[in-house]
């Protein structure tokens, strides 16, 4: 590594070879989370129809292979949908605003990607460490709704624009249940740094992990995910049995698939965070041998898929919502019950000292 | 010039030009657009500032839930821009006066040397485990708690005015309501009756 800088700074002068290292590196990192990033996204789309289709007893895609192989009929899926996506003609509607239309699917995918810089897979292993990582979190992915709005509105087609309508409405209702749920674990962590947050959660086994405390939180955060990311049984912006397909209607080729990557990644996105904010991100269950030998990476990679897993088992339990009842849960039901458990959680933190002793509360608080 | 100096005129110039083209485009819904590319840019500039709270503060609040709601309503406006310049001269005189305020505080600003300004010293550059998120909260909830009341009920005031405004009870809706549907026990909908089975004769 510091060959490397020394060779910069060598080419380059001191001032510019020294910036220009550190850009060459974190471009590096950004490839490092992107890439595997949209593997997962791919291969979460082939584990979403093979775990839907065992649920309903059916077996799911099972013909393409690769290079033959035998037993691994079906994982050549993503790819061949990946390669059918980009021969695909992008059909741009007479009556769009071409610019709008060409512009949503990259708004829509750019905060889906750039709320990974502040995550942390290990204690060392973090693109960006800030203090403020929650809040850049928030901040990013609430500006996801943009594409989908744009898209609906640019489409110039009805039911487009009532998928975007819809949407609009349900992510910024959902997304103040979500942030009341953050405000807990940040009373809890007392930092907004995601690392600290995990750091938080350490004390020996999975009853530390704030998923005890904040069990209702946890739930909240989940549901409210779920609404976010636009997923059944809350995905009337897309309603294909009553608005055809929602604001993406008239993508078509790639631009729909960008579409679609961002979503995946987005609930990836979601189960990351709850793993690290309730479920002890790189934490071992126990801090016992055979559980602390397992790199921590590979906890956090469990428990990302452990969450996925809801995500699909929702979809294929669940029927959809009807709209005033999402409307109903966000504002009449989520938005009190974490108003309620803030409040509790506060005055909890202000018992004293030897009130607290006598409940086991010091290992949380 | 620093790496610094050139990420501050490049947001400085989008910023700039974004904010003409708000008040110069004649499509409402690209003007709301370029408005939060505004908003964006401004929160990068805050960045640069070291105030990171207020940036993502900005960009959380305003583009993430303000700007949603007012591109919401833009679009479904079906907006007259004949009937939206009728106004232009009328107002004229009362922009003119704002605009002017404006250019005289940014000349005192540009002018600095001859209003004393090198007397405000340059902030210090802080460390890198300072936070400034937690320097504001304290602040916030400790020396100005009756001002941050008083604005938290002020917008509580103009919440409860434009609900009390749009609130209206209608007698014809028939849309059910969930906590009673829930309710319904077997007893309320199911009568059970006892007879004597008919025998065919």
């Amino acid at each position: 590594m510091e060959n490397i800088q020394q060779q910069f700074v060598e080419i380059f002068g001191a001032e510019w070879g020294s910036m220009l290292f550190s850009l060459a590196t974190n471009m590096t990192f950004i490839f490092a989370i992107v890439i595997p990033l949209l593997l997962g996204v791919a291969y979460l789309t082939f584990a979403e129809r093979k775990i839907i289709a065992y649920m309903q007893i059916r077996v799911g895609p099972n013909r393409v292979t690769f290079f033959g192989i035998p037993w691994l009929r079906g994982w050549g899926q993503p790819i061949a949908d990946a390669v059918k996506a980009i021969m695909k003609e992008i059909v741009i509607p007479t009556g769009a605003n071409k610019f709008l239309f060409i512009l949503a699917p990259v708004l829509t995918i750019m905060p889906a990607l750039a709320a990974w810089a502040v995550i942390p897979f290990s204690p060392e292993l973090v693109l960006a460490d800030i203090n403020a990582g929650l809040l850049y979190i928030l901040a990013m992915t609430s500006m996801g709704i943009y594409g989908i709005i744009i898209a609906g509105w640019a489409s110039n087609s009805k039911y487009a624009f009532l998928g975007a309508m819809r949407s609009a409405a349900q992510v910024v209702s959902y997304e103040l249940a979500m942030g009341f749920a953050l405000v807990c674990v940040l009373m809890m962590s007392q930092s907004l740094n995601l690392g600290d947050i995990v750091h938080g959660q350490q004390g020996g086994s999975f009853l530390n992990w704030y998923l005890i405390p904040l069990f209702p939180m946890f739930l909240v955060y989940l549901i409210s995910g779920v609404a976010e990311t636009n997923r059944a049984p809350f995905d009337v912006a897309e309603g294909e049995s009553e608005i055809v397909a929602g604001f993406h209607v008239d993508y078509s080729g790639m631009a729909f698939t960008v579409f679609f990557l961002a979503e995946y990644s987005n609930m990836i996105l979601v189960a990351t965070l709850t793993s690290i904010m309730f479920l002890g991100g790189w934490l071992p269950p126990v801090d016992m041998a055979p559980f602390t030998l397992v790199p921590g990476i590979v906890w956090l990679l469990l428990k990302i898929a452990f969450i996925l897993f809801f995500f699909l088992w929702f979809r294929a339990t669940f029927p959809r919502y009807r709209y005033d009842q999402i409307m109903r849960l966000g504002w009449k039901i989520f938005i009190p019950i974490t108003l309620i458990w803030i409040v509790l959680l506060g005055s909890i933190m202000q018992l004293p000292e030897s009130i607290r002793n006598i409940f086991p509360l010091n290992i949380w608080f | 010039m620093s790496f610094q100096d050139i990420l501050f005129y490049i947001f400085s110039t989008v910023l700039v030009a974004s904010a003409l083209g708000v008040i110069t485009v004649r499509n409402p819904v690209n003007s709301a657009l370029l408005l939060v590319l505004a908003f964006v840019t401004c929160a990068g500039l805050w960045l640069l500032l070291e105030a990171e709270f207020l940036a993502i503060a900005l960009v959380l609040v305003y583009v993430g839930a303000v700007m949603v709601l007012f591109l919401f309503v833009v679009m479904m406006l079906d907006i007259n821009l004949d009937r939206l310049r009728e106004g232009f001269w009328k107002w004229f005189p009362f922009g003119a006066v704002v605009a002017l305020i404006m250019v005289v505080e940014i000349s005192m600003v540009l002018m600095g040397k001859y209003f004393g300004l090198e007397e405000m010293p340059t902030p210090r550059p802080q460390d890198s485990d300072y936070s400034n998120t937690r320097e504001l909260g304290r602040l916030i909830y400790t020396e100005y708690v009756y001002a941050f009341e008083l604005a938290a009920v002020l917008l509580l005031v103009a919440m409860v005015a434009a609900i009390a405004l749009t609130l209206r009870h209608r007698e014809d809706k028939k849309s059910p309501n969930p906590s009673r549907q829930v309710k319904v026990r077997k007893e309320d909908r199911l009568r059970i009756v006892t007879m004597t089975a008919e025998k065919k004769e």
